[in-house]
């Protein structure tokens, strides 16, 4: 983990709200897909943690959407712009426990911190199976990413504006998988434990302070005692977590 | 070389530099960004008698130059902190540290220092009862001047470690509880806990935070902090701790020239990890500057003349 400047490369509009920032610098700490970065915005005092998409040895993806102030200010960071990231955080996902053919479940912002994953797997040759779920045709991204990795992708839409009409969890009865990885609004998530027959993988988010564990802001209860998004987490064990 | 070493009721620090309570978790985890020996000491997590989760979430959210949260004491529990906490900290950090201790009763906080107490690494107790996010606790005995004064007495009865009392900016007159503490022979007291806020989401119609109400702190709250210190600078002779959105060493000057032996850096370091080290190693700069050689000579220079 570290504190560093990184250099805004892209920051552009890909879906209503949703925009992809892509910052060049040492990207060295990042140990694991779903682990996120804590970014510092021009004239709000808290940073604001974003998960890490996609990252290569010189640059790094964040996928975010435009929620409060905050965010806003981000969006209007230009090209060439330098930025404060704390990098990188949390514990991310364990690909060791996938099984063969892992299934990746993803809702809106929540479908970011997957492509990395996916990535990943891939390369350790699993046949991955995701399913990306958004509320209207005019909000999806990173459909046509994940198939690029060689992935099958299922969408769903909760209009039926395109692919599958309905939730997630309307897809889930579809795909044959081994482990899942999972990652969206509290709700989806809650359903998608519902609905799995494996094990998996939940992140989830929480409004932070530091980021770092030092302030307990994000403390969430598991089975295992109480611990914290930032820094056990973001991401947990099915079997540890207390809905 | 100037000279940034100050005493604290009997005992020297190197530097006026301490983490605040609960922006810093039990410091160990701190030597990921660096080597905590540098830190004049370090006040550890607000610790109860017995474990807490604190308040259910959104404890968190962002306000003008602050922060406002209802952490509400999140703690492992006196016994866990002293067997594993502490010791864990004893293995990195060589310097005495400050335990924070807060309680729902006179007895809770009996207990904590009575289990505490033993731990040779501990060289103070900050008696917190001001923390603003437990309910009927707390703050229930910082506003009110006989009730702080009940605690104070109380715990001065069972350790002879020094008793720095931390109080809270949520009142009326913070001399008069401060004088009171004084009174039942507090060694110290720090200043100033977070000022009860609130934020509402006006997309949800309802106040941001779980717990309704937060405690604020940050930059914001500087100038608030800063007065409360002169105030009570001027009231009592005990040495006083100053705390209120510090993050600087031109900050750590200004609360030692209103009255402060030493100050507590608190929510900077939730925003920068390495808010205490930059803060360290930028002090003999700004003594420079200002023409400081010996720091401790500064203490309440803002009321001379």
């Amino acid at each position: 983990m570290k504190q560093d400047f990184y250099e805004i490369l892209i920051n552009e509009q890909i879906a209503p709200s949703v925009f992809k920032m892509v910052l060049a610098g040492d990207t060295s700490p990042i140990t694991a897909p779903g682990q996120f970065v804590n970014i510092k915005i021009p004239e709000f005092y808290l940073r604001r943690p974003i998960s890490i998409c996609d990252w290569n040895d010189k640059t790094l993806t964040i996928i975010y959407k435009v929620v409060g102030g905050g965010t806003e200010s981000l969006s209007r960071m230009k090209k060439g712009e330098k930025t404060d990231l704390l990098i990188a955080l949390g514990n991310g996902y364990d690909t060791l426990l996938s099984g063969d053919k892992p299934l990746l479940i993803g809702g809106g912002v929540g479908v970011p911190p997957l492509f990395g994953l996916c990535k990943k797997l891939i390369a350790e040759n699993k046949t991955v199976s995701v399913i990306l779920g958004f509320n209207t045709k005019s909000e999806i991204f990173l459909e046509d990413e994940f198939k690029a990795l060689g992935a099958k992708v299922i969408v769903t839409t909760a209009d039926g504006s395109y692919g599958l009409k309905g939730f997630v969890t309307n897809a889930m009865e579809y795909a044959d998988c081994t482990y899942f990885y999972t990652c969206g609004p509290k709700p989806m998530l809650k359903a998608v434990n519902d609905t799995a027959k494996t094990g998996g993988q939940f992140s989830f988010e929480e409004r932070m302070g530091c980021g770092t564990g030092a302030c307990m802001g994000c403390t969430c209860k598991t089975k295992n005692g109480p611990k914290r998004v930032c820094t056990e987490g973001p991401v947990f064990l099915r079997e540890e977590i207390e809905w | 070389m100037v000279d940034t070493s100050v005493n604290l009721c009997g005992i020297k620090l190197t530097n006026p530099v301490i983490p605040a309570s609960g922006t810093f978790g039990f410091g160990y985890e701190f030597t990921r960004f660096y080597d905590i020996n540098i830190l004049g000491s370090i006040a550890l997590k607000g610790t109860t008698k017995e474990p807490r989760f604190g308040n259910p979430t959104p404890r968190i959210a962002e306000c003008p130059s602050a922060v406002l949260n209802s952490v509400g004491l999140q703690n492992p529990g006196a016994e866990r902190v002293l067997n594993y906490e502490l010791k864990t900290l004893k293995s990195i950090y060589k310097k005495p540290v400050i335990a924070n201790v807060s309680g729902f009763s006179v007895n809770d906080y009996v207990s904590a220092v009575n289990i505490l107490n033993e731990d040779s690494n501990i060289g103070w107790f900050e008696i917190n009862i001001s923390c603003p996010n437990v309910h009927g606790g707390g703050l229930a005995f910082g506003t009110n001047a006989e009730n702080a004064a009940l605690v104070t007495k109380t715990v001065r009865g069972i350790t002879n470690k020094p008793i720095i009392i931390k109080l809270s900016p949520n009142v009326t007159d913070i001399t008069e509880i401060a004088k009171a503490c004084e009174a039942e022979g507090a060694d110290g007291v720090s200043l100033i806990n977070t000022l009860l806020g609130m934020k509402i989401d006006l997309k949800t119609k309802k106040p941001l935070l779980a717990n309704k109400t937060g405690g604020l702190s940050g930059p914001a709250v500087k100038p608030v902090a800063v007065r409360m210190v002169y105030q009570v600078y001027e009231a009592v002779k005990i040495p006083i701790v100053g705390i209120g959105g510090i993050a600087s060493a031109d900050d750590v000057l200004e609360f030692m020239l209103a009255g402060a032996a030493a100050v507590e850096v608190g929510a900077a370091n939730l925003i920068d990890p390495y808010a205490c080290k930059k803060i360290i190693e930028d002090l003999p700069k700004a003594m420079k500057k200002y023409g400081i050689n010996n720091l401790s000579e500064i203490i309440g220079g803002a009321h001379n003349g």
